[in-house]
């Protein structure tokens, strides 16, 4: 197979309108935990022509491998999640009125009155709510469960949708200025990062990408992706939440917040999941100051990535995480930024091309 | 023994941060083993032995990491707001004493609380002694564990991080004290254990073991109004479990370390912990499953800066752990 790209392998990627288009693409794709179809076409058709190797396994993570050149290069799993939080129809009734269940982390709160997608066919529908002609002071205070919500796809239409099908969020992508509105940049985002690395990788390296499934219900993806291509380190590829607004009270210092907008990619010291080798937490930041990319750290707290799963594999794979910052994370419609996306990609990108044995010889410290 | 246990507990380790620790075992069971390693997750696996025609490969596992903070922010005040690293109560942090694996050290305040209320740890914040975020020598991702002096009681011994160094104690002073055995052992060290288990789930995976055993603490049943209650005690010696919440200790294995502490005369309980977990769950689950058991030692206070264990239950708990690593270990 001749390689048309080749010619820009170690180059530094760039966000230009193809980068963007290529992102607008797989947000409006719609992959629901468990049936990430529709995300894995895309990313097979972007990545045949640069990839070494690449096969789906058995979960469907696509798994794509470029070799590097010269001796002792160090194997590095990059992993993005291509599945994206959403619903699955678990009721049909009449009338085109569908019950559903919540697949990955989605508050209910969110739900009321937000038009969604069903099945690979992107019917559309709405998740219903009643409107507020109708509702009384005291059921306007209280939050309505998911198992009082249908999703309103109509007789004819409704006819084609079954128990099992998913359902996403029906946001269009749109660049707004500076910005980028869509839904599943969680982790889309990460998706195009990684395959624009795939496309310029280091030649010093071998770059395992894992395009992984299940993130959003537990990490089941990276799980059985990390066991097979058993690499020597790893670094997920997410999105974040920026919880950067300004507080009412401008006494009160916003002092969880996540991360920020407009601060550059977001570098892990602790979620839930994993503990980063310090290492590697050096080795990005490092190389973000070396380089002049703007870079933050995200305050260490709850959450997880595929490194949760990966850092666990076998005898132990040294892992970070590197996310873009979106606010809204999980609703309907998050907000990025392209600059931070551009710096992400530059950084990883820098970072990759510093790899050397010596990034991980000896033990495990700070 | 009680010297190693003060050096082991005055040693500063929050999980995924155990190198100062490791450097201490390293040094107390140095020309001990036949080969030292160390994984990718930092837990140190020491190897003793030669397995023979009715040996196993054994893998023997204490976690050196302890609870403890990570910094998330600064104000511009200079105060500093954190997070835990593993099962940190509210209730034990105000007023406490940390020091930063760089010794740094602060105390613990709070404000912004009712008198009475159960505080969270978001009402909480370390005080450095600086004056503003530009003089506070920390910065976001920094960890600190509680500082607190190891108290010698006589028969009861009392510090912060009993939990687990004692059973690292207790794990090196048996692998220093183990002359002859049929088996191949493994003392893992392991890390992570208090977020999750997790630097023993990598090390059996790379140990690949026939059997293992945890060694950790254990809650003990003998404070006024215990509740949940529960039938250990301090003084009754080291504890054979038979389930935690996250494993049941395989039957045919504690059935043989009873048999076996009988026959040698140690003291031991039973333990059922309700909740809780031990690395024997990672020893269990890994690869294509493993018999698991755990020595435990009985523990007041647990996860609070003063953890009280009794000496004799240390002392018998080694003994048991070499008894049990000097014979075949029988599972029928």
């Amino acid at each position: 197979m001749t390689k048309k790209l080749e010619i820009s392998a170690g180059q530094v990627p760039e966000v230009g309108a193809s980068q963007i288009a290529l992102l607008e693409k797989l947000c409006n794709a719609v992959a629901v935990s468990g049936d990430e179809h529709e995300v894995r076409q895309i990313v097979l058709e972007e990545i045949k022509l640069i990839a070494d190797e690449v096969r789906v396994d058995a979960l469907g993570n696509v798994l794509a491998t470029r070799f590097g050149r010269g001796e002792n290069r160090v194997r590095v799993m990059l992993a993005a999640h291509m599945d994206e939080i959403g619903f699955m129809i678990v009721k049909k009734h009449d009338e085109g009125l569908f019950e559903f269940e919540r697949v990955g982390g989605v508050d209910e709160r969110q739900l009321p009155g937000k038009s969604v997608m069903v099945g690979r066919e992107h019917r559309p529908g709405v998740i219903g709510a009643k409107p507020i002609h109708m509702t009384t002071a005291d059921e306007r205070k209280k939050k309505i469960e998911v198992s009082s919500l249908r999703i309103d796809l109509g007789p004819e239409i409704g006819d084609q949708v079954k128990p099992g099908d998913r359902a996403g969020f029906a946001t269009r992508f749109e660049v707004l200025g500076p910005s980028l509105r869509a839904k599943a940049l969680d982790d889309r985002l990460g998706v195009a990062t990684l395959i624009e690395l795939l496309k310029h990788a280091p030649d010093q390296i071998d770059l395992l990408a894992a395009f992984t499934v299940q993130e959003e219900v537990g990490l089941r993806g990276a799980r059985v992706a990390a066991y097979a291509l058993d690499p020597d380190m790893a670094v997920a590829v997410d999105a974040t939440p920026a919880y950067d607004l300004p507080h009412w009270d401008e006494d009160d210092e916003n002092d969880r917040f996540n991360t920020r907008l407009d601060a550059g990619p977001a570098v892990y010291v602790m979620d839930s999941a994993t503990i980063p080798d310090r290492r590697l937490v050096n080795w990005l930041v490092e190389t973000a100051a070396q380089e002049g990319i703007p870079c933050q750290l995200r305050q260490p707290g709850g959450g997880g990535t595929d490194a949760g799963a990966i850092h666990k594999t076998r005898a132990g794979i040294p892992s970070v995480s590197v996310s873009v910052p979106i606010r809204y994370a999980h609703t309907a419609a998050s907000i990025a930024r392209l600059d931070d996306w551009a710096n992400s990609l530059r950084l990883l990108h820098s970072a990759l091309s510093r790899v050397t044995p010596g990034l991980l010889a000896g033990e495990r410290r700070d | 023994m009680k010297s190693l246990i003060q050096k082991l507990v005055e040693t500063p380790g929050p999980s995924g941060f155990e190198y100062a620790i490791r450097d201490v075992i390293r040094e107390a069971i140095d020309g001990h083993a036949d080969e030292v390693r160390v994984d990718a997750l930092g837990s140190l696996i020491a190897r003793k032995g030669t397995q023979t025609e009715d040996g196993m490969r054994v893998m023997v596992s204490a976690h050196i990491d302890e609870i403890g903070l990570m910094v998330t922010h600064i104000d511009e005040n200079g105060f500093v707001r954190f997070t835990n690293i593993g099962g940190i109560s509210p209730l034990t942090c105000y007023g406490g004493r940390v020091v930063f694996m760089d010794g740094t050290r602060g105390v613990i305040g709070i404000d912004g609380i009712e008198r009475g209320k159960m505080p969270m740890l978001s009402d909480l914040f370390i005080d450095v002694g600086a004056t503003s975020k530009a003089d506070c020598p920390v910065k976001v991702g920094d960890v600190c564990g509680f500082e607190r002096p190891f108290l010698d009681l006589g028969k009861r011994m009392v510090a912060k991080s009993m939990d687990d160094r004692v059973a690292a104690a207790v794990a090196v002073e048996a692998l220093k004290r183990l002359e002859a055995t049929p088996h191949e052992v493994h003392f893992v060290f392991s890390t992570q254990e208090e977020v999750g288990i997790r630097g023993a789930t990598t090390a059996a995976f790379g140990v690949d073991p026939d059997v293992g055993f945890a060694v950790d603490v254990t809650r003990s049943g003998d404070t006024p109004r215990v509740n949940p209650k529960m039938a250990t005690a301090l003084g009754d010696g080291p504890a054979i479990k038979v389930r935690d919440s996250s494993f049941i200790a395989d039957p045919r294995l504690v059935d043989w370390m009873v048999t076996t502490a009988e026959k040698a005369d140690i003291p031991y309980q039973l333990e059922v912990l309700e909740a809780g977990g031990t690395d024997g769950r990672a020893i269990q689950m890994t690869r294509g499953g493993v018999p698991a058991g755990c020595v435990s030692i009985a523990c007041r206070y647990i996860h609070s800066p003063s953890e009280m264990v009794d000496s004799d239950d240390v002392e018998n708990a080694i003994k048991l752990l070499v008894v049990l690593l000097s014979a075949p270990i029988v599972l029928d």
